[in-house]
């Protein structure tokens, strides 16, 4: 709390109008980019790696505009169930052809015909590449929680002692140049 | 006899497990599984005896030929007896010594037929590494229960010492067995004893098993952890530290002796360490005010004199041996629970505080049970100890014609005449005239005994009776035992009366010395303090043990401080020279011809770009400033990536680096904004030198990698992926096809890296959750080995 009484002006000039304004359209493009990525992944450049990674780089700027506060309104669940989730889908995967008497990792795929992209093909490799997404989205989220930091105007920047390290007072703080 | 171990495992844990309800009852419950091993026996006996024994095995670990074989013969009957029968009384003599609930009661009787069931298997096992696992379970229960009072820093530090000695011992022993038992080709007592190994290795071997029976039975050196275990209750120091566990070392020796006695040095081993732990046992015990110690330090002493017939492996001499296992098993554990019934009902165990106890009411059979008990120590006739060291010191006479055998009977009548005269301080310790007047009298008024608590030691004062006036109702049992261990012998019978001979006239000898040794007392103590203080320089084998402790907490501390320095470039310049710099001899030796390193002009940029970015980030003294530099490493290296025709790499890398700058910002605002130059001067040329090194070794090592599968003729791996990637992984990206399908594995644990390093990223943001939790006792506090090794800040 002390930083709001140091620096209580800091907080008016630390929005910057064109880079709230940009974000607010790149943001959904690029989530809509890193779909893209995860489904096109098994035959084109992307993959559930890459597709979280751009997840990623979107939770950033989302970062730059609203501190961790609006990292972490991102997503309804909390980072962990996300992380634990995405090795449970991979694993899930990895293990479901014993059941059916497969080795493990074996891949099925299904082929159908859907309205507007015509012929669909859809292995379980993309449910396995899911899980991948899951957990460095997952990561993210907790890289942010802990190392970020609420902007001080934020609505609930108040200490709550579970999100993120306090900067130690009298410290630069990070600023966007 | 497997479902007799079961039967004790199964009793044990669940009166640990749900015994708190019970509290002393819990003994009553512990009762059957030795009263079921007692039953089972008897009814074997007889077959037993005849020759027959009983077998059983289990396959166990099958890949590495372990089994559990038990195998009950006459000698483990002997065992079985010992473990089973006085358990059995022990249970009976917990039921008087535990008179109230408290507390870890059930827990104490639990572990107690654990400890039981792990003996049994101990004495039943056939098969070496079996009987090594029953015999550290040995230690760990009596671990348990020399530490049971949790809150006593004394007990803890007790059970500490005893599991550490013999767990050392333990470990010697184990690799011994396995050097006999490969030897042999076979881990069988039973076969081994048809056809013994012999050899140099096999000689080590039986060191290391004779460690670790000296450790367990307590022989000097390392009999420390004996007298310091005294600290348990007293049912306890009965059963393990007297009559049962003690005897493991022996047991195995015996078993061994008739194989190996004449290999290589195991009989002058045994002969000198069971001869001095006889001796030193008896002098020790002439000293104790305690009772209980007294009777720790006899038995030292006695484990020695067991170690002596035993160990030289000749049956005449063994047959002594098997006599005074049982007779030692009847009188001392009757001791050791005379010395309960005292401290119960007086409080006190101190022989200067228990004058005139004799004349408290009540007390009729506790007294006759303590004096026959230690007449039979002393081996006073007729009783059944009278019977053992006749028979020790006839075979020693009449057999003991080999290199050190007349020096052992020299030692075996000095410390028999030493053993007179401790038995008779504790007689008049605790009923004459020993007490100093100067002290309270807490004995006259003291409060008579339960019938239950006196029970057991009458009883095993009739056997020590029994057996001494008539040794031929045990004649039998004894002499089996003895053609189990050396078949084909003819043992002679058990008598109470052979004749006048030289072995009846040194029994005369030992008791006129030790009548003289106890008359004269007051000049003999004397004696031994001025020889002790003359001794004090030459440190004991407890000083021993806690300086050993004491140099291995200070030796680590030194280690740690050095290794870990808390100097973080120190740190990271040993690791990437290491990693890098290490195997760079290797690399350089695979490297032929040099690749051509520009293969198009598009090369160029990003490498220049990587190179004047890699360093400027050497350069700059800002942080910030550093890591945005790093970054453009990546970013070029993401466009070498596309100019190489490799967009799956480029697009990863890109976001990765996007990221990672990202978060090395994030980071980097806990930190001052540039570096403070306060390294001494040379520390840059070091940096330098490190850096320069592990650049060189990079390089070789792309280079020789890239060559590596030149000259191989199999198909390029990356081929075969390529050409599998459609057909077999159903797509068309070769390499998400090699991370989702063909090496799914590594993905699989590459995520589970990542969600480590995730709860560890955040458990590293956020120090001091756990700073309010009281910390539990330190090792070096319980056993006081003082200063405590400081660890640096970041590694507690």
């Amino acid at each position: 709390m002390s930083r709001l009484v140091t620096q209580p002006d800091a907080a008016r000039d630390r929005r910057i109008l064109i880079l709230d304004t940009s974000i607010r359209i790149l943001y959904p493009s690029i989530l809509v980019l890193a779909i893209y990525f995860v489904f096109s992944g098994h035959n084109r450049p992307g993959g559930g790696f890459v597709g979280g990674l751009v997840v990623g780089a979107a939770l950033a700027l989302r970062y730059v505009s609203g501190g961790a506060a609006a990292v972490r309104s991102t997503f309804r669940l909390p980072p962990h169930v996300i992380l634990g989730a995405g090795l449970f889908l991979s694993a899930f995967t990895a293990f479901l052809p014993l059941l059916f008497g497969g080795t493990i990792l074996e891949h099925g795929d299904v082929e159908f015909h859907l309205p507007v992209f015509d012929k669909v093909k859809i292995t379980s490799a993309l449910t396995f590449d899911l899980g991948v997404d899951f957990v460095v989205i997952g990561l993210i989220l907790m890289a942010f929680a802990a190392f970020g930091e609420d902007l001080p105007d934020a609505p609930d920047s108040s200490d709550d002692g579970s999100d993120g390290p306090v900067a130690p007072s009298g410290r630069r703080r990070w600023r966007v140049p | 006899m497997f479902f007799l171990l079961l039967l004790h495992l199964v009793v044990g844990i669940g009166i640990v497990a749900g015994g708190g309800a019970l509290g002393r009852r819990a003994f009553v419950v512990a009762a059957v599984a030795p009263l079921a091993t007692v039953i089972w026996a008897a009814t074997r006996a007889s077959g037993v005896l005849d020759g027959e024994p009983v077998t059983e095995s289990f396959a166990w670990v099958e890949q590495l030929g372990i089994t559990i074989d038990l195998r009950l013969d006459a000698f483990a009957l002997v065992m079985v007896a010992l473990v089973s029968g006085i358990g059995l009384l022990i249970c009976v003599y917990s039921l008087g010594y535990f008179s109230h609930d408290k507390p870890g009661l059930a827990r104490l009787a639990g572990v107690l037929t654990l400890f039981a069931g792990a003996m049994l298997g101990v004495v039943l096992s056939d098969q070496l590494i079996a009987l090594f696992i029953f015999w550290e379970l040995t230690s760990v229960t009596s671990y348990l229960l020399i530490g049971n009072d949790d809150t006593n820093p004394r007990a803890r530090a007790a059970a500490l010492q005893a599991i550490f000695i013999t767990g050392v011992g333990g470990l010697a022993m184990l690799a011994g067995l396995i050097i006999i038992g490969q030897a042999g080709g076979t881990y069988r007592i039973s076969e081994l004893l048809v056809d013994p190994p012999s050899g140099a290795v096999v000689n080590a071997g039986l060191v290391l098993v004779l460690i670790g029976a000296f450790t367990k039975s307590a022989q000097v050196p390392f009999s420390s952890w004996l007298p310091a275990a005294m600290v348990a209750p007293t049912p306890v120091s009965a059963y393990l530290h007297s009559a049962t566990m003690v005897k493991a070392g022996v047991y195995l020796v015996a078993r061994l002796a008739p194989m190996f006695a004449l290999t290589g040095s195991w009989r002058a081993l045994v002969l000198v360490v069971g001869a001095t732990t006889m001796l030193v046992g008896g002098l020790r015990a002439l000293r104790q005010h305690d009772l209980k110690l007294l009777l720790a330090y006899g038995t030292v002493s006695q484990l020695g004199f067991m170690m002596l017939l035993f160990g030289v492996g000749d049956y005449h001499i063994a047959e002594a041996g098997i006599i005074l296992i049982l007779a030692h098993g009847a009188f001392k554990a009757a001791l050791f629970m005379v010395v309960g019934i005292v401290d119960h009902e007086t409080g006190t165990r101190d022989i200067r505080e228990l004058h005139g106890f004799s004349a408290a009411p009540g007390w009729r059979a506790v007294k006759v049970a303590a004096v026959i008990s230690a007449a039979s120590m002393a081996g006073l006739p007729p009783l059944f100890g009278f019977i053992a060291k006749e028979k020790a010191l006839d075979g020693y006479v009449e057999h003991g014609d080999f290199a050190g055998g007349t020096a052992a009977l020299v030692v075996i009548v000095l410390a028999s005449i030493l053993t007179f005269a401790y038995s008779a301080r504790f007689v008049l310790g605790i009923f004459g005239a020993f007490g100093e007047r100067d002290r309270d009298v807490v004995s006259v008024d003291a409060h008579a005994p339960s019938a239950v608590f006196v029970g057991p030691s009458v009883v095993l004062s009739i056997a020590t009776v029994l057996f001494g006036i008539a040794p031929v109702l045990i004649d039998g049992l004894i002499e089996g035992a003895t053609t189990a261990l050396y078949p084909g012998s003819e043992p002679k019978p058990v008598e109470l009366f052979a004749g006048f001979n030289t072995a009846l006239l040194l029994s005369a000898v030992i008791i006129v010395c030790g009548i003289a040794l106890t008359v004269l007392r007051a000049p003999v103590a004397d004696l031994q303090a001025r020889a002790s203080d003359r001794l004090q320089a030459v440190p004991s084998t407890e000083q021993g043990f806690l300086a050993v402790l004491r140099s291995i907490s200070v030796v680590s501390t030194r280690v740690t401080a050095t290794v870990q320095n808390g100097s973080l470039p120190i740190y990271l310049a040993v690791i990437v020279l290491t990693v890098t710099v290490v195997p760079l001899a290797a690399f350089a030796s695979e490297l032929d011809d040099l690749p051509q390193f520009i293969e198009t002009p598009a090369h160029v940029a990003p490498v220049a770009i990587m190179v004047a970015a890699g360093l400027g980030a050497c350069i700059v003294r800002h942080r910030i400033a550093a890591a945005l530099m790093l970054g453009a490493v990546g970013y070029a290296m993401a466009g070498l990536y596309v100019a190489q025709g490799a967009p799956d790499l480029a697009l990863t890398q890109f976001s990765i680096e996007t990221l990672s700058t990202v978060l090395f910002v994030l980071v980097l605002r806990f930190l001052p904004r540039s570096w403070r130059h306060r390294a001494p001067a040379i520390a840059a040329p070091m940096r330098i030198a490190v850096a320069g090194a592990v650049g060189v070794a990079v390089f070789v090592f792309a280079l020789s990698a890239s060559n590596a599968r030149s000259d191989v003729d199999e198909p390029s791996m990356s081929q075969v992926m390529i050409e599998n990637s459609l057909p077999k992984g159903k797509g068309s990206n070769v390499v998400n096809v090699i991370l989702v399908d063909f090496r799914g594995w590594d993905t699989m644990g590459e995520i589970t890296v990542l969600l480590v390093a995730a709860i560890g990223a955040v458990s590293l943001a956020r120090p001091g959750r756990r700073r309010d939790e009281p910390e539990g006792p330190v090792f070096e506090e319980i056993l006081d080995v003082g200063d405590e090794p400081k660890l640096p800040e970041a590694l507690r």
